[in-house]
């Protein structure tokens, strides 16, 4: 064993010597990342969390982002809703970056969690959280009929067709149908029918902690998903529809599969979103919200592990503080969707892996910037 | 029997709008593969430049000019902004959602959010009489002009050079690029034409319900969607039949069914062409 001059010192068998020999197929051809990496990649989301979730005690004022300190009630709000967004657009993305299914009519399930739980409790009187639970399964079991329907389409035609569910939504919600819904007006939520601590502008840090909650639900559910054996057979669906089909799995089952999974994470979003916002309004069911999801999930990086929560809370950050601005910004930069629409634009073009894609390809220019060490 | 009639010239006047929307949507479709969402701003974009100039100009010369303006509008969006992402149809179609959402808001900040009301030909408020109904005249124009656009549609793409290469690129794109022919340049044509029928029905629409909003354009392209799909997508006659058939359900149920029925009886019928004929009634598949 003397004449190895050209074995790299870097390849696997070598460096792994301690490996388990108990299964003879080799389990990677790549080197894993080094532990010290895994270890930050599994912590950094946890640290996040943990200062998330202990923001509302600092008093920190930052003058230029927000209005008030962190811990002030307007604040606290606004993230909330920046932390809905993000959950909703993961939520979203589950079918449009991971699967590869462009569907126009995701604020259909999300108005109904948001319309849902608000009929229940503000009409019916029911407690939030049997409430919350039947919205929840409600909005599983419109995706799943729905779903069914849409999915023996594919292509644009899948688009076009949950784009039509969608719009029917909307109208039959901003017609008022028995006074259910208050029309185009919404429907506030009946702060009666709510347990205390979700209740006044004193408790608003509750609503955050709830929004926080939320989407380390979405994040916890398709993450599970994005490593399992499911995760894979639908990044398969969307690169090659034909393949999983000769690989004797169903795409349609697979497709309903993650649709009724992804309503039903919208409709938990809507849900949240009701409560954050104290109601619901036509909005939440119009195509706009779809749009915009698309938007979000595009613009942090769709099919990537947080590119889609990052979308969601900068697009909902932006939209709500480019509002508050935008009487004291020239022309059009007064409309908040125009400067998110062109950032958008400029983004597909710029950007196709979206923004959290940009460290990956600036790497080559970091490394050529770097100064060598031998 | 009168009510049946002035439901069906409504019904009729309601597809004519649909018709132009859709007949551009589709060969946009068709030929160039995009999916066109900012197509709602070159209604808009129509509407608001004849709405603007037609106090000083006249009412003619201010259509002339919209109707001009949308089709520049849509061409230069062709050449900008679809032209780099050639083959490339999903970021095609997130584009074009990013360009109605900006144009929306431009024309907000431009022109408010208000609806404004819109003028119309004093001969377009009169009230006909036909078999007993009193029908408003500007039903009439807009079946007329839709008859007129359907007809000169298909004489251009049946008689005329380009007309020809727009259809065979419907058929296939590849096989034209082979031949020599720079299908780019059909493109842009399409954009063109799309953009002024569209504009020309924000005209029409805005005549129609006497009031122009910039949010307008949007829920009208939804149904023009459904129109496309019901007729196939690139089908110029499909989108005419589906644009029929769309409007006079939606009259009627509406009509006669409790309010908002005849939209959801539209989409029921969507989805029911769609499962029983993929394809629409005419025109390619709709997959991809």
């Amino acid at each position: 064993m003397t004449t190895q001059p050209s074995v790299p010192p870097a390849a696997p068998a070598a460096i792994l010597p301690e490996a388990p020999a108990s299964g003879s197929v080799p389990s990677r051809a790549t080197p894993s990342p080094s532990a010290a990496g895994q270890l930050r990649r599994r912590l950094t989301p946890l640290l996040l969390l943990v200062i998330a979730a202990s923001l509302p005690w600092s008093t920190l004022d930052i003058p230029g982002l927000f209005d008030g300190p962190l811990n002030s009630p307007g604040t606290l709000q606004l993230l909330a809703l920046c932390l809905v967004f993000g959950g909703l657009a993961l939520g979203y993305d589950l079918l449009f970056g991971r699967s590869g299914l462009l569907s126009f009519g995701h604020a259909l399930y999300i108005a109904a969690g948001a319309y849902g739980v608000d009929i229940l409790v503000s009409h019916y009187g029911w407690p939030l959280w049997r409430a919350a639970l039947v919205t929840v399964l409600a909005a599983a079991l419109l995706a799943l009929l729905l779903g069914s329907v849409a999915l023996r389409t594919s292509g644009i035609a899948f688009s076009m067709v949950t784009l039509a569910f969608a719009q029917v939504g909307h109208i039959v919600i901003s017609r008022d149908p028995g006074g259910l819904t208050g029309g185009e007006e919404g429907l506030p939520l009946a702060s009666a029918g709510l347990p205390g601590f979700l209740v006044g502008v004193s408790n608003t840090v509750n609503l955050y902690w709830l929004a926080l909650a939320f989407l380390t639900v979405v994040v916890l559910v398709v993450h599970t998903v994005d490593r399992s054996p499911l995760g894979r057979t639908l990044t398969g669906l969307r690169d090659d529809e034909r393949r999983i089909a000769v690989l004797g799995l169903s795409p349609y089952r697979l497709k309903l599969l993650v649709f009724v999974l992804a309503g039903g994470l919208a409709g938990l979003g809507g849900v949240t979103y009701a409560l954050v916002v104290g109601g619901a309004s036509p909005h939440v069911a119009s195509s706009e919200l779809t749009l915009s999801l698309i938007v979000m999930a595009v613009l942090g990086g769709a099919g990537t592990r947080w590119g889609a929560v990052f979308g969601g809370i900068l697009y909902a950050y932006l939209d709500q503080r480019l509002a508050r601005l935008g009487g004291t910004l020239p022309g059009p930069f007064a409309e908040p969707l125009f400067v998110l629409g062109t950032l958008f634009i400029l983004a597909v073009y710029f950007v196709p892996g979206g923004l959290t894609g940009l460290g990956a390809r600036l790497e080559p220019l970091r490394r050529a910037l770097r100064p060598r060490r031998d | 029997m009168s009510t049946v009639v002035l439901l069906t010239l409504t019904g009729l006047g309601l597809a004519a709008l649909y018709f132009l929307i859709a007949s551009g949507l589709s060969l946009v479709f068709g030929l160039a593969g995009v999916l066109n969402f900012a197509h709602g701003l070159f209604l808009s974009i129509g509407a608001y430049v004849t709405w603007s100039v037609v106090g000083s100009w006249g009412l003619l010369p201010a259509i002339l000019l919209g109707v001009a303006a949308a089709a520049a509008t849509g061409a230069l969006v062709e050449l900008v902004l679809i032209r780099p992402l050639y083959t490339r149809h999903t970021e095609q179609v997130l584009v074009t959602v990013g360009l109605s959402l900006a144009g929306v808001a431009l024309l907000q900040s431009v022109w408010g959010a208000d609806a404004r009301v819109f003028p119309r030909p004093a001969w377009a408020s009169e009230v006909i009489g036909i078999a007993g109904a009193q029908v408003p005249a500007d039903r009439f124009l807009l079946i007329g002009a839709a008859v007129v656009v359907l007809l000169g549609l298909l004489a251009f793409l049946r008689y005329t050079r380009y007309g020809l290469i727009i259809r065979a690129g419907v058929e296939n794109r590849a096989m034209v690029s082979a031949l020599g022919i720079d299908v780019r340049n059909a493109f842009t044509l399409v954009f063109a034409i799309g953009g002024a029928l569209a504009g020309l029905a924000g005209i029409l629409g805005g005549m129609y319900f006497s009031a122009i909003s910039p949010g307008q354009g949007a829920s009208l392209l939804i149904f023009a969607f459904i129109v496309v799909v019901i007729g196939g997508l690139g089908s110029v006659a499909g989108a005419a039949g589906a644009a029929v058939a769309v409007g006079l359900l939606q009259q009627f149920v509406n009509y006669y069914g409790t309010a908002g029925a005849g939209d959801v009886s539209v989409v029921v019928l969507l989805a029911a062409v769609l499962l029983l004929r993929p394809t629409g009634l005419a025109g390619k598949v709709a997959t991809a």
